[in-house]
């Protein structure tokens, strides 16, 4: 190689590299003036948005954590965590129905189901909703839950189907020359294997879940109902006149998610690439 | 002495969850799907059907087509669905800049991981507060327009939000800007799993940066690539509802300068109390939407197929 066309490579290499560095700070400013604003007083904020926080200040943590705050929190993470244990639980079991008996009418069952991924929550507003004024059902989680699971049950059969077709046979046919019942099979055999991929769905379905506004916005209008997205989104206007309070709110709703997001991402990814994912 | 008389024979309840089971022996698969089944016929079967019924009806009366009528001559509605389109035009850049940051993360040694989380990292976050931070950033003296006139560039420093011409435009870069991280590592993904023979082959027959990736990588990202495109159209003409319901606050504002299809059918329904000309438009969208889906599904047995295959 010569001398020239080293050079230019490595001035290929740096360019590079100064691109990445500018396109990671495109991605991280709003967090970083969300997380240095939560931390400042409404006249630092304005004075000087970008610097750091030298002497933070929590009141703005305070103000947020007042009144209805831990409410939407803990509501969050009930709908939350019962929404995404009932559909594993569904999703793993229809998923192992799909995988295990070949049947008529399978293949054409399993494409409609994947079709229905892509569905827009919002053409299935109004029916649900006129549904659940009927049942009394407004204003209640197991409307909500009920409605998250049925959206993020044909991804969660999807993936998990193409996970169970994957075992091998002779492991399952050992077992039930054994005796083992459907169940056990399933219990013993099956999900001992599945670990990776009901992880992957746990940590993609608890985001989404968590991140979810229309539908939430519209099944719970009662105020000590509300989910933290619903909170926050009027939290605006409420707080108009004290950024940092604004700001904290954002950060405390977004440490959840990050957390799980940290422990998460290897799982996450391979969940996004296993097929098409709603982050909204 | 008969110690237990067939008679005798009382039914216990089961001590657990695996004993009810394990009276069921050979189940099939009806069994297994049920619960998961009714549930999705529930919530999308039952759905669809009421959805085109209520689209035929006002106030429990049959009108035929008349509910088409009102919503496509209405002009909010066409403007909702034009500004549905102009979104569209954010497609082509998402794909762009994605492919190009996964050649960027893929030629990257050094801090690679922390770059691709870093990348990755708005997708992840809940729109409601992407919304309001930058709801914050973008007032006309929000933090990045007293960045820009501190630099000089006084007459960038615009009324992003506030200016109708500007507002739609505005929230497209909002939307790429948390977008483009999940086509980033979707085509990282694929890259990172071709093979690595043509690669160095091209590269050690002095193929450049440029011409390496645009003549032999991004052949073969072809499908990927297309998969996230229709994702992407999917997205921006029925998946936009939160961006514009936070960052206006549920207005569409300034003016009708950002009303998108889903808020005119969410306004419909809860604010000016017609349901059916909002379950018309849902209808309608969905027809739209369905485009997308044959091609997605198309996308999908393919892939499907492939991994059969293998």
């Amino acid at each position: 190689m010569s001398k020239q066309h080293r050079v230019l490579e490595k001035a290929g290499i740096t360019s590079r590299q100064l691109i990445l560095i500018l396109i990671t700070a495109m991605a991280l400013v709003p967090g970083y003036l969300m997380l240095t604003g939560s931390l400042k007083t409404q006249k630092d904020f304005l004075n000087s948005p970008w610097s750091l926080p030298l002497h933070p200040n929590f009141d703005g943590y305070k103000a947020a954590w007042n009144d209805q705050f831990p409410t939407w929190f803990r509501n969050s993470l009930f709908v939350t965590l019962l929404a995404v244990l009932l559909t594993i639980t569904m999703a793993a079991t229809a998923a192992w129905g799909f995988a295990h008996w070949k049947w008529k009418g399978r293949d054409f069952v399993l494409g409609v189901l994947i079709s229905l991924m892509v569905v827009p929550p919002v053409v299935l507003l109004i029916p649900l909703f006129t549904l659940g004024a009927k049942l009394g059902w407004i204003s209640t989680f197991r409307m909500l839950i009920l409605v998250y699971i049925g959206l993020m049950l044909p991804f969660s059969i999807y993936l998990l189907t193409n996970f169970f077709k994957a075992i091998p046979v002779s492991l399952t046919e050992a077992a039930e020359i054994d005796g083992a019942t459907d169940f056990r099979t399933f219990r013993s055999i099956v999900l001992p294997l599945s670990g990776p991929p009901l992880i992957t769905l746990t940590v993609v379905n608890l985001l989404w879940v968590w991140n979810e506004l229309l539908l939430a916005l519209v099944f719970l209008q009662s105020d000590d109902k509300k989910t933290l997205m619903v909170g926050i989104t009027g939290f605006q206007s409420r707080y108009s006149l004290s950024i940092p309070t604004i700001m904290a709110g954002m950060t405390i709703a977004t440490i959840p998610l990050l957390v799980t997001y940290l422990f998460g991402q290897r799982y996450f990814i391979t969940g996004l690439t296993a097929g098409s994912v709603k982050g909204e | 002495m008969i110690k237990s008389a067939p008679t005798d024979y009382r039914f216990t309840a089961p001590r657990s969850l695996g004993a009810v089971f394990g009276r069921l022996k050979n189940t099939g698969p009806l069994f297994w799907i049920m619960p998961a089944g009714l549930c999705v016929l529930l919530i999308f079967g039952y759905s669809i059907i009421d959805l085109v019924q209520q689209s035929f009806k006002y106030q429990g009366d049959w009108v035929g087509f008349e509910n088409f009528n009102l919503v496509l001559t209405d002009p909010l509605f066409q403007t909702a669905i034009f500004h549905n389109f102009l979104l569209l035009f954010t497609v082509p850049i998402l794909a762009t800049l994605s492919f190009l940051c996964a050649v960027l993360l893929f030629e990257t040694r050094k801090g690679m991981k922390f770059y691709r989380s870093a990348v990755f990292l708005p997708y992840i976050l809940p729109i409601p507060v992407v919304g309001v931070v930058f709801g914050q950033l973008l007032q006309l003296n929000g933090a990045l327009n007293s960045a820009l006139r501190a630099m000089g560039f006084e007459s960038l420093a615009l009324d992003w939000l506030g200016d109708p011409g500007q507002a739609l435009w505005t929230m497209s870069a909002i939307i790429i800007w948390k977008e483009v991280g999940f086509g980033t590592i979707l085509i990282l993904a694929r890259l990172i799993s071709l093979p690595l023979e043509t690669l160095e082959a091209a590269r050690i027959d002095g193929a450049g940066f440029f011409r390496l990736h645009l003549q032999v990588t991004l052949p073969q990202l072809r499908s990927v690539i297309l998969f996230y495109i229709i994702n992407e159209a999917i997205v921006m003409v029925s998946w936009v509802f939160n961006y514009v319901y936070v960052m206006t606050n549920g207005q569409g504002g300034p003016g009708n300068a950002t009303v998108v299809s889903e808020l005119y059918i969410y306004r419909s329904a809860f604010q000016n109390k017609a349901p059916e000309l909002a379950a018309t438009a849902a209808l309608l969208l969905l027809m739209a939407t369905l485009i997308f889906i044959v091609g997605f599904f198309r996308i999908q047995s393919k892939a499907n197929k492939g991994a059969l295959d293998e």
